[in-house]
């Protein structure tokens, strides 16, 4: 009963950033804040601190400006922590793959654990990358945890 | 004997009594934006998970500063429920506030230093009707000492009408309800990212929560405070007086936006002028 108390997925507090998205997936994501979809049944916070949080949740692809500003945020974040990218954006780089200043998905920048596609991705899709993300949660935590032991 | 027995159960029912109160208060709270809630033992899985995560220390000062608020957090109570002096009580409560303020001042973080600065002007708020409501207290029953005040005759709130309305009002600044959330805030209502949080993670944060809730649980004993007398009784009235008293905070929290600070000083310093002063003028005049 203590173990399953402990589990980081009871309580998975996430960092909304938006790279450099039209803004239609950070609607989405804000979205399934609202009473329809409701995420803080599931224990859920969107904090926008960094330091607190375990979920960084990335919308928009990558370009050579928010290249630093992303690794640092990632940086900043203490582990365990896993990275879901919402919207195709954020997976390979969308429609503006092609751009001369997009470099392409989050994975160009950090290891990505999970991608949530669509355009805009609807809040459904979202909360089931969300729910992932949080099963891999444990399973880092508990790889922290004998990696210490040893 | 008593004495030792209340400090034992306040150091161990405290943090319980805390974090269901948080729990009460997201439940409430999400049910009345018409949200189904997280579940009411979620704080205690937040802290449990705050305690699993990596620290990420920002310097060697800030974490002794988060230990002291602990500390004196837990003695403010610890001496409160034993019975001791109301003056000394609050006073070691605001030493407390000074530790997590000066732990914020610590982290070189322009968040943590506003988020210091705006918690300074709300202890200069509240103080004035922190320090009445102990000199109401000694006024209408002659000892600053709580194990006194609880064996008065007629609930004390009969003489301080008036404080206790000034200290309901202040109340909502000790437990960072909105509109005087200004420094720090629960979760999800961020303006200079975290204020005075912005700086800790981990079990410094868990820490910081955890004194959050023993800090709660002293607050609602003062409350309780004003409607307990040498009735065994009183004590059935005190507790669903602090349930009514938690619920118009949570009420308030959900209805009212955060305020400026100049705002927060003056509506605040209005009412300890007028609820408090008034009512110790008159108490002077009574006894």
């Amino acid at each position: 009963m203590v173990l399953f108390m402990l589990n980081v997925s009871k309580s998975p507090w996430l960092l909304h950033y938006d790279g450099s998205s039209c803004n239609g997936c950070d609607i989405e994501v804000l979205a399934c804040l609202t009473p329809i979809y409701d995420v803080e049944r599931f224990g859920v916070i969107n904090t926008g601190n960094p330091k607190h949080a375990d979920i960084f949740l990335i919308t928009g692809g990558i370009n050579k400006q928010n290249e630093p500003v992303v690794r640092q945020i990632y940086e900043q974040m203490p582990n365990p922590k896993v990275v879901v990218a919402v919207g195709i954006c954020a997976c390979n780089g969308g429609i503006f793959k092609e751009c001369y200043n997009i470099l392409g998905g989050v994975d160009t920048v950090l290891p990505v654990d999970i991608y949530v596609p669509g355009c805009a991705a609807r809040p459904e899709a979202i909360i089931d990358g969300v729910v992932k993300a949080v099963a891999l949660l444990d399973e880092k935590r508990r790889v922290r945890k004998e990696e210490a032991r040893q | 004997m008593w004495s030792i027995i209340s400090v034992a159960l306040y150091l161990i029912l405290g943090p319980v009594v805390g974090g269901l109160l948080a729990g009460f208060d997201r439940k409430i709270s999400a049910r009345l934006q018409g949200r189904q809630g997280p579940p009411l033992l979620q704080p205690f899985y937040d802290l449990f998970k705050l305690f699993s995560k990596q620290s990420v220390v920002v310097n060697n000062v800030q974490d002794f500063l988060v230990c002291g608020f602990l500390v004196f957090i837990v003695f403010t109570g610890g001496l409160f429920f034993s019975g001791g002096d109301l003056l000394l009580v609050f006073f070691a409560l605001t030493l407390a506030g000074i530790f997590f303020m000066m732990s914020a001042c610590s982290a070189n973080s322009p968040y943590s230093a506003m988020g210091a600065q705006r918690e300074l002007m709300q202890m200069m708020a509240y103080e004035p009707m922190v320090l009445l409501t102990a000199i109401g207290f000694y006024k209408s029953t002659g000892s600053f000492a709580v194990s006194d005040i609880i064996h008065s005759s007629v609930s004390n709130i009969a003489y301080l009408p008036g404080i206790f309305i000034g200290f309901l009002f202040i109340l909502a600044i000790k437990f960072r309800k909105s509109p005087f959330d200004l420094s720090t805030s629960h979760h999800a209502h961020q303006e200079m990212v975290k204020g005075l949080t912005t700086e800790l993670s981990g079990n410094i944060l868990a820490l910081v929560e955890l004194s959050h809730w023993y800090e709660n649980a002293f607050l609602l004993g003062v409350v309780g405070l004003f409607i307990i007398n040498s009735n065994w009784w009183s004590f059935l009235i005190a507790v669903p007086v602090c349930i009514i008293a938690y619920f118009m905070e949570i009420l308030v929290d959900n209805t009212f936006p955060r305020v400026k600070w100049e705002v927060m000083l003056k509506s605040t310093w209005l009412v300890t002028l007028v609820a408090g002063v008034i009512n110790l003028m008159i108490l002077s005049f009574i006894k």
